[in-house]
Parts: structure tokens; sequence; C-alpha cells
């Protein structure tokens, strides 16, 4: 069987990372597909995985009532999608929904979670590359709440 | 006593006080108007005058942050008094002119030029704050890539005599801006008002062709060492007197380093952007147009009118105003007048002739603002910090 | 300077708010000549006179193309008119992007909201000369997806082989299968070599001072970094003092600032 190794070592957001750990991180993971349409999770569910993303596009989306579900952000290849397995209870708080066929690394978070417990160099490595994503996406949620192009006055 | 004077430019000369109205009747034989100041509405201001008796003899002026009144002197010297709130600039940047009209005729539209040409002005009485005004300008309405043809015509057509200052007002600080209290350079006709118990004379020089066409073969002596003596020490003693001060080393880079700097804050809150200060300065050069259609709806008439950067209107884009707080509007004046103006036209835009204290309704003062930004001038080093983004 | 007469061949609704006005000039069968980033002052007979980038293809002179955002009295007359109407121009002012500069190098363009006008003639330009250049890359945002200008046209340049074209879109909609996120978010991914790029931005204030961080956090030189600049302007010609950035006139020192001449105010508020 071909292992996940090279996959995970040249995604994005593994940059830097050391091959003990990538390693680590290959126990845990898991090929996946979706078809376009498909929908990966649903807000409400339990969040027991994240995604690497190798190809295609994700949406992110919350349903309205009556209007159906609003897009809030687009993933691409290179993008990771999901961090509710990080934070007790585990819940998803996004629908995400495939935009095309996608192609993804699948990490177990339980299993990775208890790695992480035993081996808190690769906690700190993983929480650190979270918190900087957070923080790219935190600023970019707020150039999106500031309404910039909008209707001046 | 010189028998037979032949002038050149250059030449110090003696015009007796009772030869003055000589002057202006050679200026209005050469077909100027002349323009000078007068008494009008309790304050000195400039106009077509006819003759020497138009001019403010005897009168002084007390001035001060927000505070300015006319006073009767002991003498009667004729330029006795210090600058009004008027300079000669809309004489030669007009406060309002249209700039053209458009007649519509079905769907064709024609554009026409005003035919109104300048006429010949003689600026008599213009300080040597005032003049070193005019050359500012000169550099913004005819240097640049664009002209300003109408100012340019004006100009061409103006004669100044200059009338250096013997006394110093409280608000003037021109000796800080080395624009004053004697011209050096610049002027057609320089004048030095000497006023003695039993002798009032002037000095009179020459500073262009122009200017000695006009005094060609009027009764002048040269001066004496003498006579240059005591006019040169007229003008000390008013150099010497000087009201205010600005300390203008460094100072366009000071003030360009401190933009942050939270002093302007209380500025923000004493100023009322009544926009007075920009109105009476000499080097303010700010417009804005407005379009306007007669009742048939047929002609539209370009009007170009002074602005003021104290206005809200002055920066607006679709949306809002860039500068919306007092602070930031009266920010961007000193830092123009002060800093950004030599990048924009190689020198200062203050001239240092106090208008802006004296009629500034909350006495705010240029002089005492830059004074204050230097004492919380932040250190180089922080500016380092701060400027990397 | 006086305004030149020209003709209104067709004014087309681009979205709701924002529209192109095709003008001809009634006594120039040439038209005018101008650089891609460069602007007009137009005029309607009786409303006023407003500062109007160029977004036509600089390599066609005969027709002069302005898009223009419906914001105040003037652009709403602009809007009214109709084919053989007056429009006084006078221009072009201002600076150009520095398409020359861009030559064997990567470009990188960034338009955000009506940005994307000002922006269209560099492309132009750069697809009339495509093989001086190495990746050309456009990136643009827009509030929603019905707020997308030139959509017909940004379809076919995405068609094209030689030049990407990534949009986004802040708000998307059920019709909206694209990209979703403000368009500084698209810059870490775009194919560009950071050290051989010119980036051009045009956007709203805020827009282009996060696109300038994406760029520079990519690697790009803030020398090779190009902004343009929007201020209120009466007369364009650096006399009326309006548009003052600084010490800059942005009339005629600007709208295209090379970044690092502006950086010390970029960040200033209220400048």
């Amino acid at each position: 069987m071909q292992t996940l190794e090279p996959y995970l070592a040249e995604h994005p957001f593994l940059k830097g990372i050391e091959t003990r750990h990538i390693q680590l991180l290959v126990g845990c993971a898991g090929n996946v597909r979706f078809d376009a349409g498909q929908y990966i999770f649903r807000e409400g569910d339990e969040a027991n995985e994240f995604y690497f993303i190798r190809h295609g596009k994700l949406a992110l989306e919350i349903f309205r009532p009556h209007k159906g579900g609003i897009v809030v952000q687009t993933l691409q290849p290179g993008d990771v999608v999901g961090w509710s397995w990080l934070f007790p209870p585990h819940f998803r708080l996004f629908d995400c929904r495939a935009i095309e066929l996608t192609r993804a690394i699948a990490l177990d978070g339980t299993c990775l979670r208890n790695k992480c417990e035993e081996d808190y160099q690769l906690g700190y490595e993983m929480m650190r590359r979270f918190a900087h994503l957070m923080e790219e996406e935190l600023l970019a949620l707020r150039l999106q709440v500031l309404d910039i192009y909008g209707v001046p006055g | 006593m010189d028998e037979n004077p032949a002038f050149k430019v250059g030449d110090q000369l003696i015009l007796q006080g009772s030869d003055f109205s000589e002057l202006i009747v050679r200026l209005k034989a050469a077909a100027y108007r002349v323009v000078g100041p007068m008494v009008r509405d309790g304050c000195i201001v400039f106009d077509e005058i006819s003759g020497v008796e138009d001019l403010p003899a005897g009168f002084g002026d007390n001035q001060d942050a927000a505070t300015y009144r006319l006073r009767q002197c002991d003498d009667m010297a004729l330029f006795g008094y210090n600058n009004g709130p008027q300079s000669v600039k809309r004489f030669l940047y007009t406060p309002q002119r249209e700039i053209w009209k458009a007649r519509r005729n079905r769907k064709t539209v024609s554009i026409h030029l005003p035919d109104t040409e300048p006429v010949k002005t003689a600026f008599l009485g213009v300080r040597p704050c005032d003049l070193n005004a005019v050359l500012i300008q000169d550099r913004v309405f005819t240097r640049g890539e664009y002209l300003d043809d109408d100012y340019n015509k004006r100009r061409e057509n103006s004669l100044i005599i200059v009338v250096n200052c013997t006394e110093a007002g409280k608000t003037c600080f021109c000796s800080s801006m080395n624009t004053g209290p004697r011209a050096t350079a610049g002027f057609d006709l320089a004048l030095t008002e000497i006023l003695h118990a039993d002798h009032h004379y002037f000095l009179l020089e020459v500073g262009s062709d122009r200017g000695l066409s006009i005094v060609a073969g009027m009764p002048c002596d040269h001066a004496s060492d003498q006579q240059l003596r005591t006019a040169a020490e007229s003008v000390t003693r008013a150099a010497d007197n000087m009201g205010r001060s600005i300390d203008a080393s460094g100072l366009k880079e000071l003030l360009i380093r401190n933009i942050d700097n939270v002093y302007w804050d209380s500025v923000g809150h004493r100023c009322l952007t009544c926009a007075n200060c920009t109105m009476v300065c000499p080097t303010c050069f700010c417009s804005t147009v407005e379009d306007t259609t007669d009742l048939t709806g047929n002609t539209a008439h370009r009007i170009r009118r002074w602005d003021s950067c104290f206005t809200m209107d002055f920066s607006y884009i679709h949306g809002g105003s860039v500068r919306p707080s007092a602070k930031a509007r009266y920010r961007q004046w000193i830092i123009h007048k002060l800093a950004s103006w030599h990048e924009q036209f190689g020198t200062s835009g203050c001239v240092g002739c106090g208008r802006c204290i004296t009629w500034c309704p909350v006495g705010i003062d240029i002089t005492e603002e830059a004074r204050a930004i230097r004492q919380r001038d932040i250190r180089p080093a922080e500016v380092s910090e701060t400027m990397e983004v | 300077m006086t305004p030149v007469p020209f003709m209104v061949k067709k004014v087309q609704r681009d979205t709701a708010d924002t529209f192109t006005i095709v003008l001809t000039d009634v006594e120039r069968v040439t038209g005018m000549t101008f650089a891609p980033g460069q602007f007009n002052m137009l005029y309607v007979f009786g409303a006023g006179e407003i500062p109007v980038s160029i977004s036509g293809d600089p390599t066609s002179t005969k027709k002069l193309i302005h898009t223009v955002r419906v914001v105040g009295t003037v652009s709403r007359a602009l809007r009214r008119l109709r084919v053989g109407d007056f429009v006084g121009v006078r221009g072009p002012f201002g600076t150009a992007w520095p398409v020359q500069k861009g030559e064997s190098n990567d470009v990188v363009l960034v338009a955000g909201g009506i940005g994307l006008a000002p922006i269209r003639p560099a492309l132009y330009y750069l697809l009339a000369n495509r093989k001086k250049y190495g990746k050309i890359t456009l990136l643009y945002g827009a509030r929603t997806p019905s707020d997308i200008l030139y959509r017909t046209e940004l379809e076919q340049w995405r068609a094209r082989f030689d030049l990407e074209v990534e949009v986004t879109v802040d708000h998307g909609d059920d019709t909206w299968w694209g990209n979703v996120g403000v368009v500084p978010t698209l810059i870490p991914r775009a194919p560009f070599d950071p050290l051989n790029t010119i980036a051009m931005t045009c956007g709203p204030e805020v827009m282009m001072r996060f696109t300038v961080m994406a760029l520079r956090k990519r690697g790009v030189n803030t020398d090779d970094i190009y902004v343009s600049m929007e201020r209120n302007m009466k007369c364009a010609i650096g006399l009326c003092g309006h548009c003052q950035f600084g010490g800059k006139f942005v009339c005629k020192d600007g709208p295209v600032f090379r970044y690092d001449t502006v950086a010390h105010l970029f960040n200033k508020r209220e400048v």
C-alpha cells in the first residue's frame, strides 16, 4: 500500500515539520474523495476529522431558513478544513460542501489528539499552525465584515 | 546735491515726503491703476486709490492673537501701520472668477473663455513679507507643467512698490522666515519711510527697469551715507522688535515625523475650522469650482473661487471627507504650509506675516503650535519603530 | 484648460450602480491617446465635472471609454445621457501603470470593486504585448456576485491559457460557485515569482493596505508594488490643492504611485 507520507510532507500547512512528526500524522491519516455537491459534514455533526485539501474546491456554508446555505468561505488546494476536532465538545460549526470533485487527506481527530497528548512537541507544532491559520482567517473575516466595496456613506 | 540725476536700477534715492504725491501722479500717467492701503471698516484694506490723501496717514494698529484694533498715532506717517487682513493676493489671484461659460444649442455645446484683459496695476505699500508671498505664488502658478493664465497676465501687468517695515507688529515673525523686514529682491521700487520731528522723507530703491521708468525725472537725490544709515537702523529696529518668532531649523522634518503626535488633538479641540487663517494667508492658493446654469438652462457658468482645507467639503470623495476631524484639517494646513510646501515648490509656504494669528477667532498661533510640537518631538528612535509596518 | 467636446456613443449598464460610457471625439478623428491608469475630467453640461479613470483599451484610441459608479450628482447626470449627447473632456491626466517596467517579469493585478476599471487598460496593454511578459495574473474581488464588473469579459479572460484570473466575492449567493473571501486571501496562492513580479493594485484604501501587506508577506519588493490613490480633484493640474496626499498632488504626481514613495503616508489616518 502506498503511504500518504509524501502528500502530507508537501502540503503547505505542514511545511517545515519534522519527518518524525509526519510519520506520526500518517498513522492517523486516510485518503478521501468527495463528489461535487456532496456534504463533507454538517453543522452540529460530531467533529472527528479534519482535511488537507489536495484537489478541488470546498465551500463552508451557514444554512438560513427560506434562503438556503450561504457560502461564507471557499477553500482550495493547500487549505485545511476543520478545527472543531481540537476543542471540546467537538461539534461542527458549519456545513461543508464540495463545489467540485475534491480529493483530500483526512486526519482522525481522536487519534491525533491522543498523539499530541503523548508528544507535546507534535502538539505544539499543530497548535502553532492552527493558530496561524486562525489568525489569517480572522483577518480575512474582519475585512469581509467591513463591506469595503459597499455603498458609500 | 546731484544737479543732474541720471538714475539706474539699484540706485538708492531720497524722495521728500512733500513730493510723495508725485509718485502716484507718475504711476497714473503711465496708465497704472494704483492699488494701495486705506482705512475702511475699521481696518487697513487694499483698494484703488486716487491720490496720497487716500493713504492711512496717522494710523497705526494694535495686533495680537485674535486681536486687531486701529489707532490714531501721534505722527502722520503714511505707512505707520502693520498688515491688515488683506494682502495683494486678491488682486493677482482673485477670490472669485468666471473661468469659462458653456452655451448649449440643441445638442452641441460651445465653451467660451472670458475675454477680459487685466488692467495694468501698481501695488503701493506692499510689505516685504507680502512681496515674498507673491514670489511664492509665482512658483505655484507660473512655474509648473500647467500655468494659471489669468494669474500670469495679472503678474505681467503689475508693478510692485514695497514699503519696508520700520515697526513690527506683535504677531509678526518675518525675521524667522527670512522675508523681511526689508525687501531684498523681486520689487520694482522699495520705500523706507523716515519720519523725524521736523523731517519726513523716503529712501527709494530702484529694483527694476519698470520701476526706473517711473522714477526717471522725479525730484529725487541720491541718498547720503547718513540717510542710508538712518534707514538701515529703522529697519533693524523692526527686526529687533518682532512680536513672534519661529525656529525654522529642521522644521519640515520635525513636522513630518510628528504626523501622529498626540499633541494635534489639543489643536483639534481649539480650532473652529472657520477657515479665517486660509482666507487671510497671502500664500494659500487652494480653490474650488462651482457650476451654475442660468434660468433658461442654456448657459452654464464655471466659477473658480478660493477654497480652504478647513472645510469638510475640501477633501470630500464619495462617501465622505478624507479629513473629518478638526485636528486632521489643522494638521494638514500647518504641515502643508511649513513642510510639504518645500517638497512641492522648494520653499516654505509661510512668510511670517502673522495674519493667521491675528485673525484666528480663538487665537491659535502657528508659532506656538510649531514650538509645542518641537517640545513634544518624538525621538528618531521611536520614529524608526513606528515607521516599520 | 477648457473641456474638449466629445459625444456619447453608448451608455451600457454594468451593475446596479455602475455603467460604462463610450465617447467619441467631436473634433479629432484619431481620438485621445492615453496611458493605462490615467484619468479624465468629465463635464456634463450644467451638472459639473468629475474625475473618472479611463477604462478602455489604450491601443484603440477612437473610442474613449470610462466606467462610472453612480455616487453623486454628476455621475447620475452622466448615466442619464443619451447617444449623441455632449460630454466635455479634459485630460488625460496623471501617472500611468508601469507596464514597461513589468516587461520580462511576472505581473499581478489586484483589483477591488470599481478598482477593476482603471486596471483594465493595463491588462489590455499586457495582453496586446503578451510575449514580453512572464505570468500574468488578475485577482479581482467584488462585494457580491451581482457586483462583478465586466463579467462577460472576465469569463473570456478566464478561458485564456496565457492569463490567470481569480475572482472572489465577499458575500456569496445561491448562484455563485466561485471563491468567497476577500481579495488579499488570493495572493498567497497566485502563480507569480515574488522576486520578479510587478504588482499593481487599485481599490478601496483598506483593500489596498491589506493587499500590500499580503504582497510583502509573499516577498514582493516595495518598489515593485504600485497603488492607485483617490482624492478629491477639481482642477486635475496641480493648482487647486484639493487632492493633496502629504506633499503629493494625486492628480499630477499620481494617481499611480510606487508604493515605497507613499509608504510613510499609507497607514496614516486622515492624511
